[in-house]
This record gives C-alpha cells, sequence and structure tokens, in this order.
C-alpha cells in the first residue's frame, strides 16, 4: 500500500487542456461536484491525520500531560530520550534486531512457499490457504497458543524436548531467548503476505522466456536465481519496504506475549510509546518519540528508494 | 511439502485440540493430539462469556466496511473520472499521509477525541477509519480508471446526474476492488487491538480480541476453555477468508503490483 502510494503522480496534461475550453458556469459545477465526491476523504485525512501530526511536533515540545498546563521545553524531551533513556536504545536496539530478522526471514521464506504453492498439484490451493491463515487471525489468540506453546514446564516444546532428554528454557522469561521466541511467532504469522505477493509475481513471469532459458542449456537453479528472481525483484522491492515499515511498528504480539519483558529483553519502539502515554501520562515525550520514529522509518524508507535502481528490474 | 505444511499448522492444530479436552488432560505429558473424549461443551461455555464482545466486533466491522466502501468510492471515483480544480493537490495530500506512522499523530488524536466526549465510545474506533480510506480510495481509483468512458457517456446522454451514473451505472462495474476492499476492511477492524485497547475504558465495549486478553486474567485459567475461546475469535475472518479467497488475494496483489 505504501509503496505505490509513495510514487508520485504523474502531471495529467490531457486533464487541464480538457477543462480549459469549458465555460465557466459549467466549471463551477464540475468544480463542485468534484468536491463533493472528495471532500469528505479529504476532510477526513485533514482532520483526524494531518491537523494532528502538527499538533503532535508542537506537543512535543512540551511536558504535557494531558491534564496539567504544558510548560514549553523546546528539544528537551529529545534530549532526555537520547541522553537519559536507557529504555529508549534497549526498545531501539530491540526493534532493529525484530525488524531485520522479520523482514530477512519472511521474505525469504515467503519466497520458498510461493515457488512451492506455484506447482500445478491438485489440491494446491488448500496449502496456499494455510499459509496465509495465520495472516487473517487476531493477534491475541496467536499470542495464547504460542504461549502455551512455550510453557516452561508443560509446553508442547519442552515436553518434546524432555522425551529426548533435554531440558528446555522458559523461553519467554529467558532474556536469553526471549527476543527471539517472539520473533519464530512473527515469522510465522507473517509469512503468508511474501508469499501471497511473490506468488503473484511468480504467476505474471511470461512463460517463454524461462522456455527460452531452458533451451539455452540452463539449468533450474540457474533459471531460478538468473531468470525468476530478477524478473520478481519489483516485488521484492515492494516487500522490503512494506514489510519494514510494518516490523519496525511491531505491538500486538509483544503486547500479548511479554508486556515488553523480561527485564525490556523484548521492549519494542511502539510499546515504549504506548507505556509513555498510557502508562506514564507523558504525553509531550510520548509525541517526541513518535517524532523520532517517524524520522527514522522516513529516513530508511528514503535510503531504500535510493538503492531501487540498484538492484531492482524492471521491464519497461 | 505435506510435513512443511504440518509443521506450519502444528500451532492451530493444538490450539484445536485443546479446546475440546477436558481440563485435566490439557496439561498431560506426555502430551495427547487426539482428546480423549471430545468436550464440546467447552465451546458452548467460551460463546456464552464471548457473546457481548462478538456483537461489538461485528457492530464495527458492518460500520466500517459499509461506509468505508461508500466513501472511498465517492472519492475514488472523484479522483478517477471527474475534473475539478486542486485535483492533484488534493490526491498528493491523501496519498502524503499513507507514509506518515500512525503513533506520529495518536496522542493529538487521542486528545482531540477526548475533547469530542468520544472516549469510551464506539466513534473512534469507525468514524476516523471510514474518513481516511486512502488504499481503499486508491484501488478503486484504479479500478474506475479501467472501465471504458462509453458506458459513463451513454448514461450522460440518457440525462442522469453525475451521482446517478456514478451509483447506478459505474459502482456495479467495480464490484470485484469493492469486495476487495471490503475484506482487507473487515479484517483490520476485526482484528484491530490496539485501537480498542486505547479508546476503550468499559468492558461491555471491549471487542473480540481485547475481550480475549481480558479473559486470561480474569474469566479463565481453564486453558481449554481459553483456547476454544481463541478458536470462536479468529472463526469469523478464518471463513470469510475461505469465502472470499479470490478477493482477498486480488485485493493484496493490487496493493502491491499495480503502482
Amino acid at each position: 500500500m505504501t509503496a505505490t502510494a509513495l510514487r508520485p503522480a504523474r502531471p495529467q496534461t490531457k486533464t487541464k487542456r480538457r477543462t480549459a475550453g469549458t465555460p465557466p458556469r459549467r466549471r463551477r459545477r464540475q468544480n463542485l461536484a468534484g468536491w463533493l465526491f472528495v471532500g469528505p476523504v479529504i476532510f477526513g485525512v485533514l482532520f483526524f491525520q494531518l491537523a494532528p501530526v502538527a499538533a503532535s511536533l508542537v506537543v512535543s515540545l512540551t511536558n504535557w500531560s494531558g491534564l496539567n498546563q504544558p510548560k514549553f521545553l523546546g528539544l528537551g524531551n529529545y534530549v532526555e530520550l537520547f541522553r537519559a533513556d536507557d529504555t529508549f536504545y534497549d526498545s531501539l536496539r530491540n526493534t532493529v534486531v525484530f525488524t531485520i530478522a522479520v523482514v530477512a526471514s519472511t521474505i525469504m521464506l515467503g519466497l520458498g512457499l510461493a515457488v512451492l504453492c506455484n506447482q500445478k498439484v491438485k489440491g494446491i490451493g488448500i496449502f496456499r490457504t494455510l499459509y496465509y491463515s495465520p495472516v487473517v487471525t487476531n493477534v491475541v489468540a496467536i499470542g495464547f497458543v504460542w504461549f502455551w506453546l512455550y510453557e516452561p514446564d508443560n509446553g508442547l516444546f519442552n515436553s518434546t524436548l524432555k522425551t529426548i532428554g533435554i531440558d528446555g528454557p522458559a523461553w519467554l522469561s529467558d532474556t536469553r531467548t526471549a527476543l527471539v521466541a517472539v520473533i519464530v511467532v512473527a515469522i510465522w504469522q507473517g509469512v503468508g503476505y511474501p508469499m501471497v505477493i511473490l506468488l503473484a509475481g511468480l504467476q505474471s513471469i511470461d512463460q517463454s522466456l524461462l522456455e527460452a532459458a531452458t533451451v539455452d542449456g540452463a539449468t533450474a537453479w540457474r533459471r531460478f536465481w538468473s531468470v525468476v528472481v530478477p524478473l520478481l525483484t519489483p516485488s521484492l522491492f515492494f516487500l522490503t519496504i512494506t514489510q519494514f515499515i510494518s516490523s519496525f511498528q511491531v505491538f500486538g504480539i509483544i503486547y500479548v506475549m511479554t508486556s515488553g519483558g523480561p527485564n525490556n529483553a523484548t521492549s519494542v519502539f511502539i510499546f515504549h510509546i504506548y507505556e509513555a502515554a498510557f502508562g506514564h501520562g507523558r504525553l509531550g515525550y510520548a509525541s517526541a518519540m513518535g517524532w523520532v520514529l517517524f524520522i527514522i522509518v522516513g529516513f530508511v524508507t528514503a535510503v531504500q528508494w535510493k538503492l531501487e535502481k540498484r538492484w531492482v528490474h524492471y521491464d519497461n | 511439502m505435506h510435513f512443511l505444511a504440518v509443521v506450519f499448522a502444528l500451532p492451530m492444530l493444538w490450539m484445536v485440540s485443546a479446546s475440546l479436552k477436558p481440563e485435566n488432560e490439557v496439561l498431560r505429558t506426555p502430551p495427547t493430539f487426539i482428546p480423549t473424549t471430545f468436550l464440546w461443551s467447552n465451546y458452548t461455555q467460551a460463546a456464552d462469556g464471548l457473546l457481548p464482545f462478538f456483537l461489538n466486533s461485528v457492530k464495527l466491522a458492518s460500520l466500517n466496511v459499509g461506509f468505508l466502501l461508500f466513501f472511498a468510492a465517492l472519492a475514488g471515483y472523484g479522483f478517477a473520472r471527474l475534473d475539478f480544480v486542486f485535483k492533484r493537490t488534493a490526491f498528493a495530500l491523501l496519498l502524503s499521509t499513507a507514509m506518515i506512522p500512525s503513533m506520529v499523530y495518536l496522542v493529538p488524536q487521542y486528545m482531540l477525541f477526548r475533547e469530542m466526549g468520544w472516549i469510551d465510545t464506539h466513534y473512534p474506533l469507525w468514524v476516523p477509519n471510514v474518513l481516511t480510506p486512502v488504499f481503499g480510495t486508491f484501488l478503486l481509483r484504479q479500478a474506475f480508471r479501467g472501465i471504458p468512458n462509453e458506458l459513463e457517456e451513454a448514461a450522460k446522454l440518457d440525462g442522469a446526474s453525475v451521482f446517478t451514473t456514478f451509483w447506478r451505472i459505474m459502482l456495479p462495474q467495480v464490484k470485484p476492488a469493492l469486495a476487495a476492499v471490503g475484506a482487507l476492511t473487515f479484517m483490520a477492524s476485526w482484528n484491530d487491538l490496539f485501537g480498542p485497547l486505547i479508546f476503550l475504558n468499559s468492558t461491555r465495549l471491549q471487542t473480540m480480541p481485547v475481550a480475549l486478553a481480558l479473559f486470561k486474567g480474569e474469566y479463565f485459567t481453564q486453558t481449554n476453555l481459553m483456547m476454544a475461546a481463541a478458536t470462536l475469535t479468529i472463526l469469523p475472518p478464518l471463513l470469510l477468508f475461505l469465502v472470499a479467497q479470490k478477493y482477498f488475494v486480488q485485493g493484496i496483489t493490487m496493493s502491491g503490483l499495480k503502482g
């Protein structure tokens, strides 16, 4: 959704030329009709999003708690965030680890599953449905099931390990394993989305290209890396952008499974913001963090777009 | 391939299996996969507790889907087929918001809703959504652009107003795109956790996912009942996905590939 949105709209010179010749009264009616159609949505965006964005910048410069008379702090919140907030650095590090692991794994595994599910086999639809189904499942239910699978004493994982003589760790309450355990759940839940996108990409590949490569003596492995993957790069590029944006803002699975614990081992950026705003009532501070998040996400996305030419291959 | 699928399905199968077991069998080691006795009453018991939250979720999902489709179709049609001043600016403004993480404006939005008396009501969970359908507008605009001009011109010659042309002639042409947007909207509404968590205080207003999270502490100490409740919350979107899979896939892929 975001990648498409980022493309600047092409100037529509044709439209301009058409309106130029219309008499003023008709043009006024056209304008009114057009704005009646798009007005509600433009109003919504201005009122519910853009105005709050501007307000948030102002709030981030104050010590507002929602109840007190706000005092202007200048960049005080930002200074505190970077100078005095260890949890912020913990959550930033966890978010980066989480994001890299989830983006890389879901895209690579998604590609593998897409290739598997692209076979012309009877009943293949069942497999596709299976791999996509966690994506439509709510994160609380998923958290429950995995929480219980990870249970140190009676959970499925540790009971299985016990049968072969291994004492499994307390997955979610051990600082060394908690983040990895949550990452595994996120990958399991998220892999269906890249799979569907890449499957659509695979299905739009012109079969004659593959046949030509076969005639030239390319092995299946070579065909995959030299023909299929380059043709999928636009989809892969789209996925790196969208998966990055959504992973960096992970909240639900953390909230449900660990609440950021143990000892901040799984605290992520959004969770830290949520705590500051609704746990401690520090609205100014939370807004400052929101802006830092915005800047990080915007910067990384811009870098990704800059690197696009280096590896993304477009047909036309 | 089948082995991989079974491993992948394991958590879900485990959930359903546990949801049917008697309480004393859930934590048995070594674990049993097929329950020794099928206890269907777990479901009726969980459903009893979940019913009010189910109704809240259904209400919100219906409002979200219905109104979002209406406003997104209006705007999509406007941007695709009508000429008006500042059209390009308006469209750029709309798309620019897709990049902004909702966390940035969360605090002012919360204060805005508080001023409007909307905290602890259902309004914040659908009114802002249906009036800011960036993705839906974009997708429907693409769909409207793909329809040949002749249909619209024929309607105009018959003297139909702009709105009638839109409602009677053009809207039926984009049904697949409407279904795709509707399906994704339903999913987002049904599975939203953050919104209800922040904007609602009263338990009776809560939706299924949050109720499930609350249940963990308050109602159920019994894992089998919790798993039955979890299964019930994921069932509606899963069933919808099975029925309307074509539209889901279409919506997802259109979101990615038709730049």
